[in-house]
């Protein structure tokens, strides 16, 4: 069994996870560094994604490894209709760990079973995306010193939000209280509310995103309300400007909050909030750089210090 | 008179495999499972008929076939109720429920069009979640499906 591959936050414990945040923390003292000197990873991507793929191969090449790979599958032989198997264990042959990302749902989860090179999964479709987790939890940690018992409000699109599900897994240990707003057909899905009461988590719904909500609020995470996930359109009108974040809704807000998004947004965050000291979506983006830096390693067993001090911000 | 009839619906066997209580609405994809249609041996499949516990039930008999667990292993993800009887010279010398595994692989195809396991040559892999209704869970892509829905492969 491949046991150092990262397919999902779900696989991970407790105690994996703080490991992976302190390395986090000792990669954002020390970005630079010749610990992958020698090591080659692949970057394969059968579905483009600019950003990950950008954040990964940074992670490698300032930790001094080298990147082969594609960001395109419709240049590479599996558009020859080559299955994903054959592809992984031809680029296991040459590399250390694969970081992939997949349109189909499972893959990367089937890819380790089929080598025994370790896989990090970039995003499998609608499924899992555990590396924006875990930046997303670095990005908390830092910004709250802590992860338990904060009051995590999630915006937007909560039926498909892939990142939604996996933060909301990911935080069982730290006993959240979590707030769902969204409208009625994105609702946070059944099985996750289950989730949460089979795990003992407190949370509330509101369809309304009011002053309340958001005044006793640690972090508050905004999600993009796509078009194309409505079966309605005259449903889309109605609801598509009430979960928008201004700056003047803020003011009451806890100072400790911080603004989280995954990028990329559109109209959610008002750009009038981008100069607030709350919102915090574009040093998230960086945070995952140190975040897969930590993963980086932590799948090809490298020993990394565990940063211990607390953070001022 | 009336237990003379019933006895009388299904044909006595001398060698073979017998599986009872079978729920009347499985029991045609338990035949496919089977893959009763390619045998060329005597066989008897009765449905409807009436089982004190289920209401009504299905029964298929085969002379002289038994089959390797892993069929069998099918039929206990859509009949968990369902009974094999081993006979021999006419004489019942084994009897047995059925068991469904906590992992059914390569039965259960993915009700997820976007799953790997419809778009790659290889087995799907479900965690069953509730043996009564057949839930189970897409080791791969994590959907769901139960018995009624799922599509057997
Ligand atoms: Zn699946």
């Amino acid at each position: 069994m491949n046991t150092s591959s990262l397919v999902s936050i779900a696989d991970l414990s407790k105690e994996q996870i703080l490991r992976l945040l302190k390395q986090a923390r000792y990669f954002e003292e020390n970005p630079n560094q010749r610990i992958l000197e020698g090591r080659v990873v692949a970057t394969l991507f059968f579905e483009p994604s600019t950003r990950t793929r950008l954040s990964f191969e940074t992670a490698v090449n300032r930790l001094g490894g080298r990147v082969i790979g594609f960001s395109d599958a419709s240049t590479t032989s599996s558009s020859k209709g080559e299955t994903l198997k054959d592809t992984i264990i031809m680029v296991s042959n040459y590399v250390d760990l694969i970081i992939m990302r997949h349109y189909l749902e499972g893959a990367a989860r089937y890819a380790t079973e089929v080598t025994a090179t370790p896989i990090i999964n970039a995003g499998d479709g609608a499924n899992q995306h555990p590396s924006q987790t875990m930046l997303d939890l670095y990005s908390i940690y830092k910004t709250q010193g802590r992860l338990d018992n904060l009051t995590i409000t999630l915006v937007g699109d909560l039926k498909y939000g892939r990142t939604v599900h996996s933060l909301l897994m990911a935080m069982r240990h730290f006993n959240p209280t979590f707030r769902f707003v969204a409208c009625d057909e994105l609702r946070m899905p059944k099985e996750y509310k289950e989730f949460c009461d089979k795990n003992g988590i407190k949370y509330t719904e509101h369809t309304d995103f009011s002053e309340d909500v958001i005044n006793s609020s640690d972090i508050i995470y905004m999600t993009r309300v796509q078009r194309e996930r409505f079966t309605d359109i005259m449903e889309y009108e109605r609801v598509k400007d009430l979960y928008n974040l201004h700056n003047s809704m803020l003011d009451n807000s806890r100072e400790n909050l911080r603004i989280l998004h995954p990028l990329p947004r559109v109209n959610e965050i008002n750009p009038d909030v981008d100069d607030n000291p709350k919102a915090y979506y574009f040093q998230q983006a960086k945070n995952g750089l140190y975040a897969r830096q930590a993963l980086i390693c932590n799948a090809l067993g490298i020993d990394v210090p565990l940063y211990e001090k607390p953070f001022n911000e | 008179m009336a237990l003379q009839k019933k006895e009388l619906a299904v044909a006595a066997l001398r060698n073979g495999t017998v599986i009872d209580h079978i729920p009347s609405q499985m029991l045609f994809k338990c035949v496919n499972i089977l893959g009763l249609q390619r045998l060329g041996t005597q066989l008897t499949i009765g449905n409807n008929l009436e089982s004190g516990k289920l209401g009504t039930k299905g029964i298929i008999k085969v002379a002289d076939t038994f089959f390797p667990d892993a069929v069998l292993n099918r039929i206990a993800y859509l009949a968990p109720s369902a009974v094999i009887n081993i006979i021999n010279e006419y004489e019942v010398v084994e009897k047995r429920k059925v068991e469904l595994p906590a992992t059914v692989v390569g039965i259960v195809k993915c009700d997820n069009p976007k799953c790997i396991t419809n778009n790659e040559p290889m087995l799907t892999r479900m965690e069953v979640l509730d043996a009564e209704t057949g839930e189970v869970r897409c080791h791969y892509c994590n959907h769901t499906t139960n018995r009624l829905k799922a599509n057997l492969l």
